[in-house]
C-alpha cells in the first residue's frame, strides 16, 4: 500500500503520461520486463522473421487488392486497355484482374508485390523449417511450435493455391481442373466431395468465389491465430541459442529487445518489404494477360506451378500408372501421388520431435541447439528427405529439363523414378560421413591447436607444421579442451572469433588499431577500431 | 539512485546482466560524425525515394498506349514505382540497421531462463485446486448428468457441421454423360461443321458438341484425328468399337484420363498424342491406349460417322465416362 501513496509526480508531459497509463493499467513491470528481454543474435533466427514479414506484406498488398477484384465466374465481353484481349469473353474474375494490371494505377505492382511476397513467404518457412530441423531446435519443451510450424506451412501452401487460382485465367483454370481430379480421386467420397466443393460438375460457376473466401478470410485468419501463437510460445520459452562461450542451457546470451534488436528488427523488415516491393516492379511475375481465359478445351505447353506446389507435381509426374479396383470400385492412380504421398510426408514432419525422443530417449530440457555435424544421423535423416523433395521438385519441370537438354521425356521420368529411390540412401550416407569428418577435424584442432601454415625443420631433419594451441596444453603439448559442440577457430585469423569480426569481404572495410595507446580516450578508439570488443574481465 | 543505477536494478529484477558493453565510436570523434551523415544520408535518400514514387505515380503516362504494350514511356510505369518503393523501404531499412550499429551501443547481455516445471509447491496447489474444482460439480459421481452431457454435446457438434450439407449436391450420372448426343453434328471452335474433305491427313482438329456453350464444354470436347494412309493399317480398335471410326477418321476425348488437362500435343508421325500436364501418351492408332505416364485409361472414342449432308456426326455419346477416374467408375 505505501507504495501506491509514495508515487511520484514526473514533471514531464511523457512521464506524465506514461504515470498516467501506468495508474490505470499497471504495466511498469511487465514493460520494462519487455524493454530488458534478451534475444540471441545470429543469422539464421531471421529467417522465420522474413516469413512473418513477408505474411505482413501479404496483408497489407492482399487488402488492396480486394478493393478491385471481383471473384465472379460471370462470363462477361473484356473491354479494358489491354487490346489484344478486348471483345474476348472472359470471367469477371479474369477481367477484373487484367483490369487491376492495366487499367488501376500501380495496381500492377501491388499485384505482383503480392505474388512475390507469396513465394518468399513459403520459401522462408521452408527455410527456417530446415534450420530448425538441423538444429535440433524443435526438441523438449518446443515441440508444440514445431508442430503449429508444420501446421502453418501447410496453411501457406494452400493460401498459395488458392491465390493462384483466384485470377481464372488458363493457367490456373487449369489447374483448378487438376483440383478438381484430385478430388475425383478420393475414395469413396471422391465425387460427392467435388459436387460440394464446385457446386455441381467442374467448372461450374462458385468455385472462385468459395475459393477467394478462403484465401481472404478463413486460412489468413487461421494463419494470423497460429502465427501469434507461435511467438508466443517463443517468448514464454525464450530463444533457443548456439552454444558458445558463457551460453548454458539456463540462460540467453545475446541483446536485449530494445533498442538495438528492435532498430535491427526493423530495419530488416524494412529491407525485407524494399526488396519484395522492388522485385514487384522489376521482375513481372504470372503475366496473366499473355495466357487469356481459361477454356476447358485449351492448355498453355510447359505450364508450371508456383515452386512450392512443384514437389506435387513431380511426385504426379512419377507415379507408375496403376489403376486399382476393389470390388468394382475404382481408385484411381492420382490418389497416391497427390492425397497420400502430402499427408504422409506432412505426417512424418509434425511427429518428428516425438519419434527422435522416442528413439533417442531424450527427455531433457533443451535450449542449446546442436551443430548439424554433432547429429549426425538427425542430420543425414534430413539430407535423406531433402533429396527426396528435391528429385520430385526437379521432376515437376521435367519436361522443360528434357526440353532444355534434349532428352526424352521418357527417359527423364526414368531418371526421376529411379532418382526418387536411390538419392535418398547416398545423401543419407554422403551426410553423416561429411558430420563425422567436420567433428573430427573439430577435435584434433582442439587437441593439436590450430594449423599456423609455419613449417619447421627439427634438429634431426624432420619437419613439421607449428600448431597453435587454443588452450592450456599438457606435456606433450595436447590440447585439454573438452567438445562442446560450439565452432572451433580453424585459422589463425579465426582465434577469438567468438567476438565481433572485422567487417570487410575481400578487404577488411574496417581500419585496424593502428596507433599506440597514450591516454583513455585513444584506448576507447582503439577499441573501436579492432573491430573486436575487449574481454569482459580484462 | 542515479538512472544507470536504476536500470541495473531493473536488469537484475528481470535476470539480466549486461556483462560487456561499449559504444562502437567515440561521443563527438569524427567517426560518430560519419555514422551519423550515413544514417541520415540513408533517410534522406528513403524521403527522396518515397517522393520520387508519388511524383512518378501521378505524373507518368501509365495506361498502355500501343497494342499489347510496346515499349513506350508505359511500359516502365511499373518498373519505375518499384524501383521507388524498393529504394524508399529498403533506404529506411539501412537507415535504422546503421544506427543500431554504428551508433547504438554494442552489448552482451545474458538473463536467465526460468524453465521448467514449477515449483513443486505450484504443481501441488494447483492440482489440489484442480481436483477440488471438478468435486465442486460432481462431474465424476453423476452419472447420469455425465453421460447426457456427452450426448447432448456430441448432437450439438454434429448439428454444428449440418449446415454445411448445404453444400452437397448429388452427381447423379453427370460424370457419366456428356452433352454429345445421336445425329450431332461435329463442330469446330468458330462453330462450322466438318466434311471430311476439310481435313488432310495427319491433321487433328478440336471439335465441341453443337449445344449451347459447347465451345466451352469441360466434358465434350473432343479431337478428330484423320491417320495418315500407313497407319490406317496398323489402327486397331478397342473391342467393341470396331466401327466408331469413319474410314481413316478417329475421334477421342480430349480430356485426359489422368487428371483432366486437355490433351494438346499429336505428333502425325507416330500418331502419339501427348498430354502437356504430366505427360501421358495415348497412341490414335491402338484406340488411343496410354503408352507412357500417370494416365491409366484410354482416352475415350467418340463414335462418328457422316451424316447425308456429307458433315461429321456423332453416333452416340461416349460410352463410358470422360475424363480423370473416380470411384464409381468401374473398369
Ligand atoms: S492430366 Fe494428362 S497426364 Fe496428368
Amino acid at each position: 500500500m505505501s507504495s501506491r501513496t509514495a508515487i511520484q509526480r514526473p514533471a514531464t508531459p511523457a512521464g506524465r503520461t506514461a504515470s498516467a497509463l501506468d495508474e490505470r493499467l499497471t504495466i511498469s513491470a511487465p514493460l520494462r520486463r519487455t524493454l530488458n528481454k534478451v534475444f540471441p543474435d545470429h543469422w539464421s533466427f531471421l529467417l522465420g522473421e522474413i516469413a512473418l514479414y513477408s505474411f505482413i506484406i501479404l496483408l497489407l498488398t492482399g487488402t488492396y487488392l480486394t478493393f478491385f477484384f471481383d471473384a465472379s465466374m460471370q462470363e462477361i465481353v473484356y473491354d479494358g486497355s489491354y487490346a489484344p484481349l478486348r471483345g474476348i469473353e472472359m470471367s469477371r474474375a479474369y477481367a477484373t484482374s487484367l483490369d487491376i494490371s492495366f487499367d488501376v494505377r500501380g495496381g500492377l505492382l501491388i499485384r505482383q508485390i503480392h505474388h512475390w511476397a507469396a513465394l518468399l513467404f513459403v520459401a522462408s518457412i521452408v527455410v527456417h523449417l530446415m534450420r530448425t530441423f538441423f538444429t535440433g531446435a524443435f526438441r523438449k519443451p518446443r515441440e508444440a511450435n514445431w508442430v503449429i510450424g508444420v501446421g502453418l506451412l501447410v496453411l501457406a501452401l494452400l493460401e498459395g493455391v488458392f491465390g493462384y487460382s483466384l485470377t481464372d485465367d488458363l493457367l490456373s483454370g487449369t489447374g483448378l481442373r487438376i483440383i478438381n481430379a484430385i478430388f475425383l480421386s478420393i475414395p469413396v467420397v471422391g465425387s460427392w466431395l467435388s459436387f460440394a466443393i464446385f457446386g455441381g460438375e467442374f467448372p461450374g460457376t462458385v468455385i472462385i468465389g468459395r475459393f477467394y473466401i478462403l484465401h481472404v478470410l478463413l486460412i489468413p485468419g487461421i494463419l494470423l491465430a497460429l502465427i501469434a501463437v507461435h511467438l508466443l510460445l517463443v517468448v514464454k520459452n525464450k530463444h533457443t541459442q548456439y552454444p558458445g562461450p558463457g551460453r548454458t542451457e539456463d540462460n540467453v546470451v545475446g541483446k536485449r529487445m530494445f533498442p538495438v534488436f528492435a532498430a535491427k528488427s526493423t530495419g530488416f523488415f524494412m529491407v525485407v518489404f524494399g526488396i519484395t516491393a522492388a522485385l514487384g516492379g522489376l521482375v513481372q511475375i504470372n503475366p496473366i494477360w499473355l495466357y487469356g481465359p481459361y477454356d476447358p478445351s485449351q492448355v498453355s505447353a510447359g505450364s508450371q506451378p508456383d515452386w512450392y506446389i512443384g514437389f506435387l507435381d513431380g511426385s504426379t509426374r512419377l507415379f507408375p500408372a496403376w489403376d486399382l479396383y476393389i470390388f468394382g470400385y475404382n481408385i484411381p492412380p492420382l490418389f497416391w501421388p497427390t492425397i497420400v504421398l502430402p499427408g504422409l510426408l506432412f505426417t512424418l514432419l509434425g511427429l518428428y520431435p516425438f519419434i527422435e525422443a522416442k528413439l533417442t530417449k531424450d527427455r531433457a530440457h533443451h535450449n542449446l541447439l546442436q551443430r548439424p555435424r554433432d547429429v549426425p544421423v538427425r542430420t543425414a535423416i534430413g539430407a535423406m528427405a531433402l533429396a527426396f523433395y528435391t528429385v520430385l521438385w526437379i521432376s515437376g519441370g521435367n519436361d522443360l529439363i528434357a526440353d532444355k537438354f534434349d532428352i526424352s521425356l521418357n527417359v527423364m521420368t526414368w531418371i526421376g523414378r529411379i532418382g526418387l529411390i536411390l538419392a535418398p540412401p547416398i545423401a543419407y550416407w554422403i551426410a553423416y560421413r561429411v558430420c563425422l569428418g567436420l567433428q573430427l577435424h573439430d577435435r584434433e584442432v582442439l587437441e593439436h591447436g590450430v594449423e599456423t601454415g609455419i613449417i619447421r625443420r627439427l634438429p634431426h631433419g624432420e619437419f613439421i607444421e607449428v600448431h597453435q594451441p587454443l588452450g592450456p596444453v599438457d606435456a606433450h603439448g595436447h590440447g585439454s579442451l573438452q567438445y562442446g559442440g560450439a565452432p572451433v577457430p580453424k585459422r589463425m585469423n579465426h582465434i577469438g572469433g567468438m567476438g565481433r569480426a572485422i567487417k570487410g569481404f575481400f578487404t577488411p572495410l574496417e581500419e585496424p588499431p593502428a596507433r599506440p595507446v597514450t591516454s583513455e580516450e585513444e584506448k576507447q578508439a582503439e577499441l573501436t577500431g579492432s573491430g573486436r570488443p575487449k574481454d569482459p574481465e580484462a | 539512485m542515479s538512472r544507470e543505477d536504476l536500470v541495473t536494478l531493473g536488469g537484475k529484477m528481470d535476470g539480466v546482466e549486461v556483462i560487456y558493453s561499449e559504444q562502437p565510436v567515440r561521443p563527438g570523434s569524427p567517426a560518430e560524425r560519419r555514422a551519423e551523415r550515413q544514417v541520415a544520408a540513408a533517410f534522406a535518400g528513403a524521403g527522396l525515394s518515397a517522393l520520387a514514387f508519388m511524383v512518378i505515380f501521378v505524373a507518368w503516362p501509365w495506361q498502355v498506349e500501343t497494342p499489347g504494350g510496346g515499349y513506350d514511356l508505359s511500359a516502365l510505369y511499373t518498373p519505375l514505382l518499384g524501383l521507388m518503393m524498393g529504394l524508399a523501404l529498403t533506404l529506411v531499412g539501412v537507415g535504422v540497421v546503421l544506427w543500431a550499429k554504428k551508433l547504438m551501443p554494442y552489448e552482451v547481455t545474458v538473463q536467465d531462463r526460468h524453465e521448467g516445471a514449477s515449483p513443486e509447491i505450484e504443481r501441488q496447489t494447483t492440482a489440489a485446486t484442480l481436483v477440488a474444482v471438478g468435486n465442486a460439480t460432481g462431474i465424476a459421481r453423476r452419472t447420469l448428468v455425465k453421460r447426457s452431457l456427452g450426448f447432448g454435446g456430441l448432437m450439438l457438434g454434429l448439428m454444428a457441421v449440418f449446415p454445411l450439407g448445404g453444400l452437397i449436391k448429388k452427381p447423379g450420372t453427370a460424370l457419366f454423360e456428356t452433352p454429345w448426343e445421336p445425329g450431332m453434328r461435329l463442330l469446330t471452335l468458330g462453330g462450322l461443321p466438318i466434311r471430311p474433305a476439310d481435313m488432310r491427313p495427319g491433321a487433328l482438329q478440336t471439335v465441341f458438341p453443337p449445344v449451347e456453350g459447347g465451345a466451352r464444354s469441360s466434358d465434350g470436347v473432343a479431337m478428330l484425328i484423320r491417320l495418315l494412309p500407313n497407319q490406317v493399317d496398323e489402327f486397331r480398335p478397342r473391342p467393341g468399337q470396331e466401327d466408331f471410326h469413319w474410314n481413316d477418321f478417329v475421334a477421342y476425348s480430349k480430356i485426359c484420363t489422368h487428371a483432366g488437362c486437355p490433351v494438346s500435343l499429336y505428333e502425325q508421325e507416330t500418331a502419339r498424342i501427348l498430354c502437356p500436364c504430366h505427360q501421358s501418351q495415348f497412341v490414335a492408332t491402338d484406340g488411343a491406349r496410354s503408352i507412357f505416364g500417370p494416365a491409366t485409361r484410354s482416352l475415350p472414342q467418340l463414335a462418328v460417322e457422316v451424316d447425308a449432308d456429307g458433315y461429321f456426326v456423332a453416333k452416340s455419346d461416349f460410352i463410358e465416362p470422360i475424363g480423370p477416374a473416380f470411384w464409381e467408375r468401374s473398369t
